[in-house]
């Protein structure tokens, strides 16, 4: 039986710019929170409600995403007096985000609920750390774990280093190319009071930092921190009443998978330097109804340097296999022409499976980056795109924005947004 | 009953509904790799799955498969995770890609068999073999024994095999 093709994706079931996030809030980045996931993710929540300016009783879902490390929505939700119509809490990590985006905006359309919020909470490096040393490598080994784990194969740089290698055997990529991403994302970092690490890098400092797992230096790797985000969904109409401009959803699309996935990820179907971008990429700015050239400022994922340009490649911001000239161009920095996570990221600001960076569009979306320029007497940064350390980060005009959501190279999910025209 | 046993020290266990892998690890540890044959497409799959990945057809057959490939790609680790690979590092994770089915059924596919690089003694490869190994190197399997009827496959350089001249390794060494 041929299912029916849905190409016209200008058609009002696709919900392009229906949908928009009205609320971003979170913790402190930390190592030490000493405070419970539970907490944290209160914590987070009230300040995405204040950014919104809504009350307890103007949100009725929640959607929250974790992996044997957090806590349930209801839990939450009872702590902060808000009475749910829908919630549900997902397993997942990287690649969360915008998909929970996806059902949030899909349980709202069924009339299920009006607001969401979706929050990560975790503790990242006290508790449940992400690099998978202490409580994550003590788990029993059982089943389908023996053939992984049973060969030192456990961590996320560990599962992803094939993949990184052969694209450097079949394209030719450098590691000091490679390094220029945790460069950029320093640089933005150095100008985010938010940010755990807030330190410049060069690409000499990345290529002569110790090696974790080839081709891993430790600065090309992740910061592991202690923190808890949250953004609110509601229909645009909705959010315009919010007290901060909208950021207005054009497409989404999650958790898309390459075929063949299996315990190992990808690796039965070739070409492994390719990764799920290349597949989410023609749902993602098809339904947006634009390309990757219309893309101001975007959000790779950066658990790893690597993923970051492997994912820019797939989605098509460079031609296939010229991923480590376009990251060493300076295309990707705060003053190039798109810059990527300009809060720092994963690499830096800290570690949230993918939220921060979809929390830093919104507020590139609004003008708003909360850099280290003055504030005005309206309330607003007074932003003088002086990109050097200590200073400005928010892009100048940012029209559209483009986040690129990473589980591993098997799994993706990405989502553009858009400045309210209006 | 789970078959479990203690391999470096870590606890393996395959639970006795886990039909896949038991009969995956018992191949192994009577020395001849086997993998699951689609009866419909007549093709070979792993690791060890329920269906087949091309028909969805539930049935299959264990056959055995000749243990020679080539590595396609790989991971060096330096800094362990796990605590049984602490006196391990720095070693190898091997992704081959074997010679039965390479480029099969389309072009980019094939079985692509996990290990480390061990001696052909069964140890772990000492540096200056690791420093042999990379992307276009020629390997046979071994078996590394857990328990009784349960041992794990993994890769060794094949002696026998034309190696290529310079294998494709990381640069930085």
């Amino acid at each position: 039986m041929a299912l029916s093709s849905d190409t016209d994706a200008s058609s009002p079931k696709f919900l392009r710019g229906k949908y928009a996030i009205c609320g971003v809030g979170e913790t402190t980045y930390r190592r030490g929170s000493e405070e419970s996931t539970r907490n944290l993710a209160t914590w987070a929540i009230n300040n995405a409600l204040a950014d919104a300016g809504m009350e307890a009783d103007d949100i009725d879902g929640m959607l929250n995403y974790s992996g044997n490390d957090s806590v349930f929505a209801p839990q939450v939700a009872n702590d902060l007096g808000i009475r749910l119509n829908f919630y549900m809490d997902v397993h997942g990590g990287g690649s969360s985000t915008e998909a929970l985006i996806g059902i949030a905006i899909g349980v709202i359309e069924a009339g299920m609920c009006k607001a969401v919020v979706i929050y990560r909470s975790m503790n990242g490096y006290t508790q449940v750390r992400i690099g998978g040393t202490g409580a994550r490598s003590a788990v029993p080994i059982v089943g389908d774990q023996i053939h992984h784990r049973g060969y030192g194969w456990q961590s996320a740089g560990q599962m992803f280093a094939p993949t990184f290698l052969r694209h450097m055997y079949d394209y030719g990529t450098t590691p000091e190319q490679v390094a220029h991403v945790k460069v950029a994302h320093s640089k933005h970092a150095s100008n985010n009071p938010k940010a755990y690490y807030k330190s410049r890098y060069t690409v000499e400092d990345v290529v002569n930092s110790r090696i974790i797992c080839k081709p891993l230096h430790l600065l090309d790797c992740c910061v592991e921190t202690d923190n808890a985000t949250a953004i609110i969904v509601t229909r645009l109409d909705r959010a315009r009443d919010c007290k901060n401009p909208p950021a207005v959803i054009q497409s989404v699309v999650g958790r898309c998978c390459k075929p063949r996935g299996d315990i190992h990820l990808h690796y039965q179907h070739g070409p492994i330097s390719t990764v799920a971008g290349h597949y989410a990429k023609d749902i993602l700015f098809t339904n947006a109804g634009v390309g990757p050239e219309d893309i101001d400022v975007t959000g790779s994922y950066d658990a790893f340097t690597f993923t970051t340009m492997l994912q820019l490649e797939d989605y098509g911001f460079c031609k296939k296999g010229e991923g480590g000239d376009y990251v060493s161009s300076g295309a990707i920095e705060l003053g190039g022409r798109r810059p990527n996570n300009t809060s720092g990221g994963h690499l830096c600001e800290g570690y949230t499976h993918g939220m921060n960076m979809v929390i830093e569009n919104v507020r590139q979306l609004r003008n708003d980056a909360d850099d280290c320029c003055p504030i005005g007497l309206d309330g607003k940064r007074q932003h003088t795109y002086d990109y050097s350390e200590g200073g400005c980060r928010q892009v100048k005009n940012v029209e559209m924005t483009a986040n690129l959501g990473w589980a591993h190279p098997g799994a993706a999910s990405s989502m553009i947004m858009a400045k309210d025209a209006r | 009953m789970p078959i479990q046993g203690e391999y470096m020290g870590m606890m393996l266990t395959i639970d006795d509904v886990d039909k896949e892998n038991r009969e995956f690890f018992r191949h192994c540890a009577e020395g001849t790799f086997h993998l699951q044959k689609g009866k419909e497409s007549g093709l070979l799959r792993y690791p060890p799955t329920t269906a087949c990945p091309w028909t969805r057809d539930r049935e299959y057959e264990w056959v055995p498969v000749e243990g020679k490939g080539t590595v396609h790609s790989y991971g060096e680790v330096h800094h362990p995770i796990q605590p049984a690979f602490r006196e391990k590092v720095p070693y190898l994770i091997l992704v081959v890609d074997l010679d039965t089915q390479k480029g099969e059924p389309t072009e980019h596919e094939a079985l692509r068999v996990a290990g480390n690089l061990l001696t052909a003694d069964g140890e772990f490869a000492p540096p200056e073999m690791i420093k042999q190994v990379g992307i276009g190197t020629r390997v046979r399997m071994v078996f590394s024994e857990v328990a009784n009827g349960f041992a794990l496959p993994h890769w060794t350089i094949d002696e026998d095999a034309e190696q290529p001249e310079s294998p494709w390794r990381y640069p930085q060494e």
